[in-house]
């Protein structure tokens, strides 16, 4: 009896010193705002970063955390962005509401995939992601009518936000707006993950025998991280269709799902940050070198994957809290 | 604070631009997907652009020409928009250009409705595109323009019912409607019609369905690259090719590497196009051999002569406006305007800013030992059917 | 009913073409549970390869075929040997990673060297065209392919069941750990079977030209549906690759024959109702 009391006390007291915010961090998220001020004229690329962080961080949720790996998560995103898009094509370009409905409609589609993707592991589940993945994207390209299938959709100007906001050519609104979003999402995530319900994700990533043995329902727990991460998704995506106003197949597409575990690799998993550093990195290495060469950059990020591989096995954010000394 | 920050942005844009003009340089943002799939296409569009460049100098009306190139790697709306952004509040562009795939133009065009720049259209084949800002003109051509008078003139010259078989896409489907309506409203039947995945490459169940209805003519329409030769095949190798059966098509199915890939089989296939590269005229003459000795042999197709006309219209806009690049002052000078393009006889509609021009029908035909497009039919001034 | 047995014909030799580029990546991924995206890339080579020694060494079609696989098999080894070794025993992502990496720097290669035009590979008079026999019209290419799959095929269980090599093969497949115990070099048996894996998908990928083309997006493209065949198939499974293919091959053909409307669906939608009643794949035994 005083022994459960005990350990209990000493987890919980563990859960509260992971969830403490370390002098890095606080450093970390004010340098965001340094776009505004520094490079106001590369905000559209700083948004979209924003976005692409959001959507890593989604990923980072199941991959990182619950070991639920994928090749289609784009399918999320690209349901947000057409939820958040047909919304506004049809009247309702009020960017709050708008996001939250994408959201929950992803999150929904998510909750009903999840009955799915917890059956499954390894190659198999890579593979039925993968494949629902492509049937999302030739179901939006069948519902020409409603997707604009392959021309894409052109979605009227979203209104301001609060009314007062108006998303401008430079990018302050779209990149301040998707900013607010990305740290919201990360505040909760974090929270997520640092609760007794994110620990119990590790255990069943680390033995997915074991957990149930100790009476945890993993399965249950696998779903929620699952919906969870797959309204995140929809989130990003609605982040972009509202602040670009425009929506394509492209959104849904293998690539996008593809290039989002590139970026959070490229990070380092399970660290939420990871994602974070992984899509700064990734894009703006992309940005610069497509700037020099717009044909042959991709030589020079598939360089970069290869190095990154050999010399930092946990991704960049692994490799700096290494030589930091830190252990994970 | 922020908005504070707005107005001293916008206070810097227009810094920015009065410079540009000072400089005596217009800046020429080209939007196209450079890498991916869809490279060659960008490729083929860029090496256009530089043949005109090459060949009429890189100023005009006092001013030097400035390329700034961007890569969207595909038809990636949310990029081409990025991109269009940051070519007119970082780089100072004047005129944007490029744009080979629809998603590609849909996600600039706001941009240059809210810069008023000028915006170049120099493939993307989407009737509407033009419709997605004032500032758009298009200097390629549209996928009703070339199909439905195809459609009215295989009617014409005897063909009584036909099948369709297009990529399951927005430009298949565009190609199928329109070929279809000029056929039909010509009195012909459609006996059916079928749509192939766009990433699917093997054609060989739908090209069995073409055989079981028995159809006296098939219309094609499939993507560039890969596919033409593959599709060219499969018919040939269920005895769906001519004399048996008609094949029409738009002309990406007989381009040269697909033509030398099919063979024989290829003969006799009528496509219809709005640039043919084996036209006997002396402008194309002097264009083709322009082109292939500055690009190792290869020969100019759609995107080729989209750009360079394209850049033709740039220049001799410029020319009209005596260097005033701003986008209402080029628009007004493009309107209406004609010339004579390695293509045949081109002009921009002023009501539509839509290309207006010859389509040509082709028959695939044996010229000195090598098979050919050869121009059977021209029909001139054509608009597209859907403004 | 005519019709039928063409449509199923044409299905099987595109199985075929696809077994062919994708049986090494199932070997290979069973036998050292490494996950090389790159396996596609290989194939690229291989029509690259095909394409420039017929065009300007004048080789035969039937000369072009060994030397894609040649080509790509010595190509892999290198790679093998200098790279994908020291990522054995590291994450799965980061093999993911990494050969992403691999297929990246290809495709900028194949651009660089070809350009982005589409390759074309101009077939012996014999091999093109198609034949008439019982009043239905076939293939002589799609002929050719089955033939040359069936060949593969018998070799590679010949050798598997038969050779010495192939018995160490199938030991370290089916334990490693015991395979080791027992003094096999299980590095070397994999350098071999990666080898011929890889080889195997550079003829694949000479055979492929003439059915789907040829660009530098070849290894990214057709990355999907190898993944497909050997995740369908079973890894380490040469059985299961074949079945698989063949399935694949004629679920797709026939149902967009029968079902047009859903045919870009159906090939996704075999995948994941396969995958989810046998996780393993069809003939898959971990």
């Amino acid at each position: 009896m005083t022994n459960s009391t005990l350990t209990q006390a000493t987890a919980r007291d563990w859960l509260r010193r992971q969830s403490r915010w370390s002098l890095p961090e606080i450093i970390f998220w004010p340098l965001l705002l340094l776009p505004f001020v520094l490079f106001p004229t590369y905000l559209p690329l700083a948004n979209q970063i924003a976005i692409a962080a959001l959507f890593a961080l989604s990923v980072d949720l199941i991959l990182g955390y619950a070991g639920i790996i994928t090749l289609g998560h784009a399918m999320f995103f690209g349901l947000g962005a057409y939820c958040a898009a047909l919304l506004g094509k049809n009247g309702w370009g009020e960017p709050l509401t708008g996001l939250l409905i994408a959201g929950a409609f992803a999150g929904f589609i998510g909750f009903v995939a999840s009955f799915i993707i917890v059956r499954v592991q390894h190659l198999a589940l890579l593979m039925i992601t993968l494949g629902l993945g492509f049937l999302t994207l030739e179901l939006a390209n069948s519902l020409g009518w409603l997707t604009g299938g392959a021309d894409g959709l052109r979605v009227p100007r979203t209104w301001p936000i609060f009314n007062y906001f108006r998303f401008d050519l430079w990018g302050y609104t779209a990149y301040g707006y998707s900013l607010a979003v990305l740290f919201v999402c990360f505040l909760l995530s974090r929270r997520l993950v640092n609760s007794s319900f994110g620990l119990a994700l590790r255990g069943v990533r680390e033995n997915s025998t074991r957990m149930p043995a100790i009476g945890s329902a993993y399965k249950s727990h696998q779903q929620i991280i699952y919906t969870i991460s797959a309204a995140m998704a929809g989130l990003a995506g609605a982040l972009l269709a509202q602040t670009t106003s425009t929506v394509a197949l492209e959104v849904l597409s293998f690539n996008r799902s593809a290039d989002v575990v590139v970026m959070l690799i490229l990070g380092g998993t399970g660290r939420l940050y990871g994602a974070i550093i992984g899509a700064i990195i990734f894009l703006v290495a992309r940005d610069q070198l497509a700037g020099i060469n717009p044909q042959y950059w991709y030589f020079w990020i598939g360089l970069l994957l290869m190095v990154v591989v050999l010399f930092m096995p946990k991704g960049i954010l692994g490799f700096i809290s290494r030589l930091a000394g830190k252990r994970d | 604070m922020l908005t504070h920050r707005i107005t001293a942005a916008l206070g810097l844009a227009l810094a920015m631009s009065t410079s540009a003009l000072a400089q005596e340089t217009v800046k020429i943002g080209v939007i196209l997907p450079y890498s991916g799939p869809f490279a060659d296409a960008a490729n083929q569009l860029q090496a256009g652009i530089d043949l005109y460049i090459a060949k009429h100098g890189d100023t005009v009306a006092g001013k030097k020409i400035e390329l700034i190139k961007k890569d969207t790697g595909g038809p990636a709306a949310d990029v081409a928009q990025r991109m269009a952004q940051e070519l007119v509040v970082r780089d100072g562009a004047d005129i944007i250009a490029g744009f080979a795939l629809t998603p590609e133009a849909l996600g600039a065009a706001p941009v240059a409705d809210e810069a008023q720049k000028l915006m170049v259209v120099m493939n993307a084949a989407t009737s509407m595109v033009t419709e997605q800002s004032d500032y758009i003109v298009r200097t390629s051509v549209t996928i009703p323009q070339v199909n439905y008078a195809l459609g009215k003139w295989a009617h014409e010259n005897g063909v009584k019912q036909a099948y369709t078989l297009v990529s399951d896409y927005g430009p298949g489907h565009d190609a199928e409607k329109s070929f279809a309506a000029g056929f039909t409203e010509a009195g012909g039947t459609m006996l059916g019609s079928d749509r192939t995945p766009v990433a699917n490459p093997d054609f060989s169940a739908f090209v069995q369905r073409v055989k079981d209805a028995n159809p006296e003519a098939v219309y094609i329409f499939v993507p560039g690259g890969a596919q033409p030769a593959a599709i060219g095949k499969a018919l040939a190798d269920r005895g769906l090719n001519p004399p048996a059966t008609q094949v029409f098509a738009q002309g990406e199915l007989t381009h040269p590497e697909a033509l030398e890939s099919m063979g024989e089989t290829a003969r006799g296939i009528i496509t219809t196009f709005h640039y043919t590269l084996e036209r006997d005229d002396p402008l194309n003459k002097e264009f083709v051999e322009g082109y292939t000795a500055a690009n190792n042999g290869r020969e100019p197709d759609l995107f080729s002569i989209g750009g360079y006309d394209g850049m033709h219209l740039i220049y001799e806009a410029l020319k009209k406006t005596n260097g005033d690049a701003s986008g209402d002052a080029l628009l007004e000078a493009a309107k209406g305007m004609s010339w004579d393009s390695p293509r045949g006889p081109m002009s921009i509609d002023p009501e539509t800013r839509d290309v207006v021009q010859t389509v040509y029908i082709r028959e695939v035909q044996e010229v000195d030992g090598k098979l050919q497009n050869v121009v059977i039919h021209e029909i001139a001034n054509v608009k597209d059917p859907l403004h | 009913m005519s019709s039928l047995i063409i449509v199923l014909f044409d299905g099987f030799a595109f199985g075929m073409l696809l077994f062919v580029l994708s049986v090494g990546l199932s070997v290979t991924l069973g036998l050292m549970n490494f996950i090389n995206l790159a396996h596609g890339a290989f194939g690229m080579l291989g029509g690259y390869v095909a394409v420039t020694v017929m065009r300007q060494l004048g080789f035969p079609f039937l000369l072009a075929l060994p030397a894609a696989f040649l080509a790509a098999a010595i190509v892999s080894v290198l790679f093998e040997r200098l790279l994908f070794r020291r990522l054995y025993g590291a994450a799965e992502l980061n093999q993911v990673l990494f050969t992403i990496g691999v297929v990246f720097v290809a495709s900028s290669v194949a651009t660089y060297l070809f350009g982005t035009v589409q390759q074309v590979l101009i077939l012996p008079d014999w091999l093109r065209g198609s034949v008439e026999l019982f009043g239905m019209r076939f293939g002589v290419y799609r002929i050719f392919l089955i033939a040359v799959a069936l060949v593969v095929t018998a070799v590679l269980v010949f050798g598997l069941e038969r050779t010495r090599l192939g018995a160490q093969i199938r030991a370290a497949v089916d334990n490693q750990r015991a395979a080791k115990g027992l003094g096999l070099d299980v590095e070397k048996i994999f350098g071999i079977t990666f080898a011929l894996g890889s080889g195997l998908a550079g003829l694949g990928g000479a055979l492929a030209v003439e059915i789907v083309g040829l660009d530098p997006s070849f290894g990214f493209h057709f990355l999907v549906y190898v993944l497909i065949v050997v995740s369908v198939g079973g890894l380490g499974s040469i059985t299961g690759s074949f079945v698989g293919a063949a399935l694949l091959g004629i679920g797709d053909v026939a149902g967009k024959y029968f079902w047009p409307e859903i045919g870009s669906f159906l090939i996704y939608l075999l995948l994941v109702a396969i995958l989810f009643v046998r996780p393993l794949g069809l003939f898959g035994k971990r």
